[in-house]
């Protein structure tokens, strides 16, 4: 069966077609997207709750009706994984919040993450038919999150079924999304697997990177409790290529490895004084904050606390420093990004609520030089102005420097978030893997297989920095590309 | 996991710790490093392995109790775990017969150069140590460095015991009486500068293990950056160990200071 004919199917039950007939398309277009309900900008700007705090039933319900269910849901084009879209949006309007959730989950291992973290309006929203209607796109995510969200809540979070389990073993390197997902799937499977993870904590970029007002650890506690249940084998502390070798994965019987270490090496910009006490990558200020709980009492970790601070980059991860920055006591915290707004990454809700904040937004922007005291802290940067140019490679206009116009402004706290690099571990201490020269492995880009046959690869390791759905999605179809090779090795 | 099986006091804050960790035990080599962390709210600190024993599924910290999470460490007993302990990190030890090696060593240095010094000694070389304290009572560890090498110089600042004089005084001394072929320095920024200072005056090659300030130890984070030969590395994947003439030592002791305000707290 095609997924047209599937959709169809589903599209066409009888609760639906009544469902969809009992308000008019006229009438559900003139209904008004919802507003997420939020934390007060002053009030969580010196706090680390979560900004958004959900929907209701009844308003998800009604922005469920705002859905027209198309017969052709370009919705679903837009989304990496394909959710089924429409039918998990009806269930909401139908008040089956719970069947809701358990569409999410056919497609996707982490609803309650992608909800609060994917970029929607670059995605499914995008492709939403009110847009051609000039009007508001149906708020996909905000409901995706409240299925989510309601499913966790209820006490009835469904654990997975898994398979008569079938004594093969599989190692996955890395519990970042990409990690998570593969395991959740080969488990239901039947595999016997374990998840090395080179930190104290599981959950990769979700743990580490992602702040607790945009991505509570509990909701990721929560998955890996699932998988837990579904007896995945979690192992911290343990490093693949330095704890463990790839010759001791084959001589401790695994039979099948999937890479999903990720993209996690901080770029600098290698311009003078960037070594100064005070300036740092993202990666650090954000592990320090969100992994180790510095800034807490209790916690032995330290961390520079700013007054003015310098956030360089306008991706997500830059989004998330500055705004930590501000939780931390910045009295001035700034994004310096040498595009326009426009171009920016970041999803676009984290320039709103960034904004909101009191975060300063310099665009065409970029520095150059980092200045220090005598103790070699940093005082000042100096930036240089950009205007855009013709569109580059990425689509995006190419800013170029305005010559003479070069500013300077005082900061005591710089943090660099351009970007990050693959992690070489791996493919530097896997002998026979496929590297591109921007150190990702390559891979088949339908089976996930790498050059050598036992070896998987997905998320930020494949890609670079890329997304939590692209990782899940990879993790998911490697699972599937896995278990077929195995099962035809096995059972020829 | 991470069990501590044995423990043993060299002096009064720096303690011997055996410790359950069958996988780094079997994967180590000499100058390699493990972060530690202890108790939820911990702070991950690097630690060299001092030894292993394959048998047993050990390995051997040795530590100094300098500030919060060193004492933290010290004051665990036989029986006590380590919440988290991950490595081997770093780059080993590039330990080879080159002939007279001289290792100085001082404050939160001398810990973990005990390993490296055995593994010279080990290798046919004739080791040299040079000892270095403000005062007789700091001066640690000197019995096992005796053990392991083929003299063992002492100073100290004020003349309370061994010679009076700093380390460089030590080097230059042994330099003055025969041919060095190679000098190893683990300690303090600034004592590590100065000794690199001299070695190149004399052209000694010089290898300095850089005790900069970590989080993750995994090439994540970039706190542990310094600059050699004008390049930007990352001491916890391209170290510890690098050409100490290389080493811009100001700018390591100037990133060292970073938390000192808020350590001291
Ligand atoms: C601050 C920040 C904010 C972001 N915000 C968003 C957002 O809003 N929306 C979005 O879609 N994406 C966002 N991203 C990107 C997204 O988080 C990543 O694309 C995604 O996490 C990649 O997943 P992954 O599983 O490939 O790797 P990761 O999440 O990076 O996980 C990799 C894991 O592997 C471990 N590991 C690495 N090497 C080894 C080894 N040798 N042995 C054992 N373990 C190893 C690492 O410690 C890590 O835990 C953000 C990223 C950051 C840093
Ligand atoms: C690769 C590597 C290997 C190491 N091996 C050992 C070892 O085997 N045994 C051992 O005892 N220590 C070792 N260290 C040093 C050890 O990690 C530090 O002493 C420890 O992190 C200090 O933490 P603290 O909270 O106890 O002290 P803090 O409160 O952080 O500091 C206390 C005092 O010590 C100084 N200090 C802190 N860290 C350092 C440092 N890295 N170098 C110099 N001075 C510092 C501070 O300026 C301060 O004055 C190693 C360091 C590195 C980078
Ligand atoms: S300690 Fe984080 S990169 Fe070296």
């Amino acid at each position: 069966m095609t997924i047209e004919e599937q959709l169809t199917i589903r599209r066409t039950e009888p609760w639906r077609e009544e469902l969809r007939k009992s308000i008019k398309a006229k009438d559900r277009s003139t209904i008004e997207r919802v507003h997420m309900n939020e934390l007060d900008a002053e009030y969580r700007s010196h706090c680390n709750k979560e900004v958004n705090k959900g929907l209701t039933p009844q308003q998800a319900r009604k922005e469920a009706q705002r859905c027209l269910d198309c017969a052709k849901p370009t919705c679903m084009e837009g989304c990496p994984v394909n959710i089924n879209i429409p039918t998990f949006i009806k269930h909401i309007e139908a008040g089956e919040f719970l069947g809701a959730a358990k569409v999410l989950k056919e497609t996707s291992a982490l609803p309650a993450v992608c909800g609060r973290v994917c970029p929607q309006e670059k995605q499914c929203e995008a492709q939403c038919i009110h847009l051609k209607m000039k009007k508001e796109p149906v708020a996909i995510g905000y409901l995706e999150r409240f299925a989510a969200d309601y499913e966790r809540e209820s006490g009835h979070i469904s654990i997975p079924e898994t398979a008569q389990p079938n004594g093969i073993k599989i190692a996955v390197v890395g519990s970042g999304p990409a990690g998570l997902s593969f395991a959740g799937d080969m488990a239901k499977s039947g595999y016997d697997i374990t998840v090395f993870e080179a930190l104290h904590e599981i959950g990769g970029v979700l743990k580490y990177g992602i702040p607790e007002f945009r991505l509570p650890n509990e909701i990721v506690d929560v998955e890996i409790g699932i998988l837990r249940k579904m007896g995945v084998n979690f192992l911290t502390n343990c490093i693949v290529g330095k704890t463990i070798t790839y010759e001791d994965l084959h001589n401790d019987g695994f039979k099948g490895i999937f890479v999903a270490s990720g993209a996690g090496l901080p770029n600098f910009m290698n311009i003078p004084g960037e070594n100064l006490v005070g300036v740092m990558s993202s990666n650090e200020y954000l592990t320090r904050v969100n992994l180790m709980n510095a800034g807490h009492p209790e916690s032995d970790t330290p961390v520079l606390i700013g007054k003015k601070v310098a956030v360089i980059g306008g991706g997500n991860t830059a989004m998330d420093s500055v705004r930590t920055a501000r939780r931390l006591g910045a009295e001035r915290s700034m994004i310096v990004y040498r595009r326009s707004e426009e171009e920016m990454p970041a999803r676009i809700e984290e320039v709103k609520h960034a904004k909101e904040e009191g975060i300063e937004i310099l665009t065409l922007h970029n520095p150059i030089e980092y200045i220090g005291d005598e103790q070699g802290r940093v005082k000042q940067m100096r930036l240089q102005k950009m205007a855009l140019g013709e569109p580059d490679a990425s689509g995006r206009c190419r800013p170029v420097a305005i010559e003479g116009a070069i500013e300077t402004i005082d900061v005591d706290e710089v943090i660099v978030s351009i970007g990050v690099s693959p992690n070489p571990l791996i493919p530097s201490t896997f002998q026979g893997l496929k590297v591109s020269k921007w150190g990702t492995i390559i891979v088949n880009e339908s089976t996930m297989q790498s050059a050598l046959g036992d070896i998987y690869a997905g998320g930020d390791i494949v890609r670079g920095g890329a997304t939590v759905i692209l990782a899940m999605g990879d993790g998911r179809r490697a699972a599937a590309a896995m278990h077929e090779h195995l099962m035809i090795i096995n059972h020829p | 996991m991470n069990k501590i099986v044995s423990k043993e006091y060299f002096s009064a804050n720096v303690v011997k710790l055996e410790v359950e960790a069958p996988l780094i035990a079997r994967s180590r080599k000499a100058g390699h490093f493990v972060i530690v962390k202890i108790g939820k709210n911990g702070e991950r600190i690097p630690l060299t392995i001092a030894g292993a024993d394959l048998g047993k599924g050990t390995i051997t910290l040795v530590i100094q109790a300098v500030g919060g999470s060193s004492k933290k460490i010290c004051a665990l007993n036989v029986g006590d775990e380590i919440t988290d302990l991950v490595g081997p990190l770093g780059q080993a030890t590039h330990i080879e017969k080159t002939g007279t090696v001289v290792c100085a060593g001082g404050g939160v240095g001398v810990a973990p150069l005990m390993p490296i010094v055995e593994a010279f000694h080990k290798a046919g070389n004739r080791v040299i140590v040079v000892l270095a304290a403000r005062t007789k009572e700091l001066v640690i560890l000197e019995e096992q460095m005796r053990v392991n090498s083929d003299e063992v110089i002492i100073m100290t600042d004020d003349g309370s015991y061994g010679t009076k004089g700093l380390v460089t005084d030590g080097v230059e001394s042994i330099i003055n009486r025969e041919r060095v072929d190679l000098c190893v320095t683990i300690g303090p920024a600034i004592m590590m500068k100065f000794v690199s200072a001299l070695t190149k005056k004399y052209d000694i090659p010089t290898v300095a293990s850089l005790n900069t300030i970590m989080v993750d130890g995994t090439g994540m984070c970039g706190a542990c950056r310094i600059t050699v030969g004008g390049k930007t590395k990352f001491v916890c994947v391209d170290g510890p160990e690098f050409d100490a003439h290389q080493v811009d030592f100001d700018e390591m002791l100037m990133r060292l200071s970073a938390y000192k305000d808020i350590e001291k707290k």
